[in-house]
């Protein structure tokens, strides 16, 4: 098993170097860099001096050296500097001779977007599971009906359209939720538990609409493990042994009805760091979304490429955790693994 | 027992509409005295918080080395230039109390008030004034500004309140450039590293306000600053929230969480006349906007090489109806680069009149007549027919889109094509790879355009990129950029919009209005808003007690 894993994770270091090439190279095949934004389409700016930016930056060198550069720093899991953002550092924050600390820009984007998905997360979990289970226990009647619809509207609803309709509804007509941000104006001076009261309400919204998206996708999913299950003969055989209905269905077919959704939530693991930049843009969440979309808009090579890097990393990572996991729940899988 | 029932079955709805309609009506008094007490005059005091949203956040407050919209908006508060407009847009001092240029005028001395101090209470002098200058001209700095102010060869500081700056040549520009130069203190900053130093996360200026606390990507708050150069401004705080999207920033705005924001065309024009419960809580502004849209012909390439054919497009384009459809006729039609209603903009001038039997009279000069009767001009066997390239705004769409129905109209195909910024630039505009271009220009202050009109800045990357080459357009903007004297001046650049009309070079399409919202607890604002538009005055304005938005307090 241990030889399993240390051969998994040695071979995850060239994948990464090929994707990172990979993104590297395609951002580099749109046009324009970071002197090339809107803001220096201004007369008062002068090619030379862009000109000199753009050596400072090395983007004067061909693309494969630049990737070189990048791949020394990387390194040594140095993620550099934007070139945007007043020389933030990408990643983790830095401190100067004097004592200043600069946060990373990652490092204050993440949290709040790993929150949300999180929250969003249980909350898709809570409600598709008992929805796909009921749908598979009513199955073409009309509870599975009503539900699938529901998830279905919900799946194909636009969400900025949902979310700025809730928002005038629960917030301008009355005055039940925050509109936008994630505190109120001067809500450092509240208790520890107002605050975090403050922050709840403001969160509602944008996890209620990425969870709605959510739902759809995973409550299918339930349901048709589910009636994969319930067909098997070994439900056949458990209802023949005289078992109760409740034992048959939730010790016996769910049990086994949720293995597949192992894989689903390892390759969502790097979903966790991806914001929705429709959604953080209208509820004015500063998160992954955001500083990824503004990343690109700007050429800004460094936090597009650092946010690549984290991405890929924890796909893979999330590539084997799903695995080990499914090993864990699955004998059949374990022995295999095992020889 | 069935008799009562009935009775109160007939009762109960008619004491159920007494109830709404006294609710009702009770509800609407309280928005008239709501309203009322907004409308009433107050006398002016100090005190409260103004929260304004805006959609991108600053990196940095250090405005050369920023360069969004966002961080010079924040820091023309926290730092003073040596100059500033006024509110008719003519220069005066700022820190500076006075200045003169030498018989030669390539001299400017200027003279700093007295006792100007820092946020933290340091003294301001000419030794900062000079710092800002190395800096801004140092080689190591990564500022894409620091062209107009390396043409100063000499810059001194005899004493501290005289700072003293020698040209080569007499340069015009100099003293708008000293407007836009934000006066940094050198004793927090001269052993730092200007391009990444944490100073521009914890700027000290000397304006009305200092930084109070940055929540990123949340907000700005400043807080007034008590030593500030210009004397006290009336409000607190000013809260800056970053809302990216607009149309959240205006659910805030009804919902009473921000006092202003500027509006778009369809806000001002459509959504409010429409909500009596807005305009009785929110101003609406309307001030002239800092730029132009205008329609680029790529002069080196034919047939936009004749100026028939060019005056010819010019005639063929309705600009009110522009104005109309895309602004819903919030904006100007403008007939050369400047502010309408400043010294710079010419009065004489009027913009092509839409006249498309002039310009099918034109065209059929210029040689092209519909020789195949495909409903196309040809000529040679070569049909009229071009693309617009313009970058992703709405207003340039849409606008893209009315020229091309109206060139139709006289026979000209027309097909439009919408390309992302960067593309747009790295791939169009600098390679001189198109045809016709929709773009904007800035209504600049500064008169001067020689980088964007003489024949000398087309290189790629220069900001000539249509190729407009005049050789008498070349010589005003010489002239114009080494006379000081503004009358004489102004004169020169007169003349250059004249001939810049006629040649045509461009379709100034038109100038679009700021459209400032603001909550009415806000007093104090000039209306109608002045050329420099209404937040020439915002230290004055101020918010009566009565009219305060409730703080949050602890609880």
């Amino acid at each position: 098993m241990l030889k399993y894993l240390l051969n998994r994770l040695f071979w995850m270091v060239p994948l990464l170097v090929g994707i990172s090439l990979i993104s590297f190279l395609i951002m580099h095949l749109a046009p324009g860099d970071i002197t090339s934004t809107e803001a220096s389409f201004n007369p008062k700016t002068s090619e030379e001096s862009r000109q000199k930016l753009r050596e400072l930056y090395n983007l004067d060198k061909p693309v494969i050296v630049q990737y070189g550069l990048w791949l020394k720093r990387m390194s040594t899991l140095d993620f550099g500097h934007s070139f945007a953002s007043h020389q933030s550092p990408v990643f983790w924050q830095e401190t100067d001779k004097d004592g200043n600390v600069t946060k990373g820009m990652i490092q204050e984007a993440l949290p709040i977007t790993l929150l949300i998905n999180v929250l969003s997360l249980i909350l898709i979990i809570g409600i598709a599971l008992p929805l796909g289970v009921i749908s598979a226990l009513t199955q073409n009647k009309l509870p599975d009906r009503s539900i699938t619809i529901f998830v279905f509207i919900g799946f194909a609803i636009p969400s900025f359209w949902l979310a700025l309709m809730l928002m005038y509804w629960t917030g301008v007509s009355h005055n039940w939720l925050p509109i936008s941000g994630l505190h109120s104006l001067g809500a450092d001076k509240l208790s520890w538990f107002s605050q975090a009261l403050d922050t709840l309400k403001h969160l509602t919204l944008p996890i209620l609409i990425s969870g709605l998206t959510g739902l759809a996708g995973i409550s299918l999913f339930v349901r048709n493990g589910m009636l994969d299950v319930l067909h098997q003969d070994y439900i056949t055989t458990a209802r023949a042994k005289g078992l109760p209905e409740n034992t048959v269905i939730y010790k016996h077919a769910l049990r086994n009805a949720l293995l597949p959704l192992i894989t689903i939530f390892g390759l969502s693991i790097p979903g966790l760091i991806g914001g929705s930049v429709i959604a953080e843009s209208i509820f004015a969440i500063p998160g992954m979304g955001k500083l990824f979309y503004d990343a690109v808009l700007m050429r800004d090579f460094p936090v597009i490429m650092g946010i690549l890097t984290i991405g890929s990393a924890l796909t893979l990572v999330g590539n084997l955790l799903a695995d080990l996991a499914y090993a864990w729940a699955d004998p059949r899988v374990r022995k295999g693994v095992a020889q | 027992m069935q008799n009562r029932h009935q009775i109160i079955k007939k009762i109960l709805p008619c004491l159920l509409s007494i109830f709404i309609a006294t609710s009702l009506i009770s509800c609407s008094e309280q928005k008239n005295e709501a309203s009322s007490k907004l409308n009433q005059e107050y006398p002016p005091e100090s005190g409260g918080t103004l929260v304004d949203a805006m959609s991108g956040e600053p990196s940095g407050l250090i405005a050369m080395m920023a360069g969004e919209s966002s961080a010079s908006a924040i820091a023309s508060n926290i730092f003073n230039s040596l100059l500033k407009y006024d509110k008719n847009l003519e220069l005066t001092g700022e820190l500076a109390k006075s200045w003169d240029v030498s018989a030669d005028q390539k001299t400017i001395t200027f003279h700093l008030k007295p006792n100007l101090k820092w946020a933290d209470g340091k003294p301001l002098t000419s030794a900062d004034v000079l710092f800002t200058w190395q800096t801004v001209t140092n080689d190591n700095t990564r500022s894409p500004y620091g062209a107009d102010y390396k043409l100063v060869k000499k810059a001194e500081a005899p004493d501290a309140n005289t700072f003293k700056v020698t040209y080569a040549q007499p340069y015009a520009p100099a003293l708008d450039s000293w407007s836009g130069l934000h006066v940094l203190p050198k004793h927090l900053l001269e052993d730092q590293d200007i391009n990444n130093t944490p100073f521009s996360r914890h700027p000290v200026g000397s304006h009305y306000y200092q930084l109070d606390q940055w929540k990123k990507g949340e907000s700005i708050s400043l807080k007034r600053n008590p030593n500030a150069s210009q004397g006290q401004a009336k409000i607190d705080r000013l809260v800056s929230r970053i809302i990216p999207d607009r149309a959240a920033q205006f659910l805030e705005l009804m919902a009473d969480n921000i006092d202003s924001m500027s509006l778009n065309s369809i806000q001002y024009a459509r959504i409010f006349p429409a909500r009596p419960d807005l305009t009785n809580k929110i101003a609406q502004y309307k001030e002239l906007g800092n730029s132009y849209t205008y329609l680029g012909f790529n002069l080196k390439r034919k047939p936009f090489n004749d100026v028939r054919v060019r005056q010819a497009i010019n005639y063929a384009i309705d600009k009110q109806e522009i104005i109309d459809g895309v602004l819903l006729g919030l904006g100007l039609p403008v007939a050369s680069p400047y502010k309408p209603g400043t010294r710079w903009s010419n009065p004489k001038l009027q913009p092509y009149p839409y006249n498309p039997q002039k310009a099918i009279t034109l065209l059929k000069a210029a040689g092209f007549e519909d020789h195949d009767h495909d409903g196309i001009l040809d000529r040679d066997g070569q049909p009229l027919s071009f693309e617009i390239l313009t970058n992703q705004n709405k207003e340039r769409e849409m606008s893209a889109v009315l020229v091309q129905r109206r060139l139709k109209e006289i026979g000209i195909d027309v097909k439009i094509r919408v390309v992302e910024w960067a593309t747009f630039i790295s791939r169009f505009i600098k390679t001189g790879d198109f045809n016709v271009v929709l773009l904007g220009w800035g209504l600049g202050l500064e008169p001067d355009q020689f980088n964007i009109w003489h024949s000398s800045q087309q290189a790629p990357g220069q900001f000539n990129f249509i190729g407009y080459n005049n050789p008498k357009v070349d010589m005003l903007l010489e002239t114009g950029r080494t006379e000081l004297n503004p009358d004489k001046r102004m004169k020169i650049y007169h003349q250059f919009a004249e001939i810049l009309l006629e040649d045509s070079p461009v379709v100034y399409l038109f100038a679009g209005y700021g459209l400032p919202a603001m909550h009415k607890r806000v007093k104090g604002i000039d209306d109608p808003a002045p050329p420099a538009g209404i937040g020439h005055n915002a230290y004055e304005w101020y918010i009566p007690t009565p009219l305060r938005r409730n703080e949050m307090s602890a609880e």
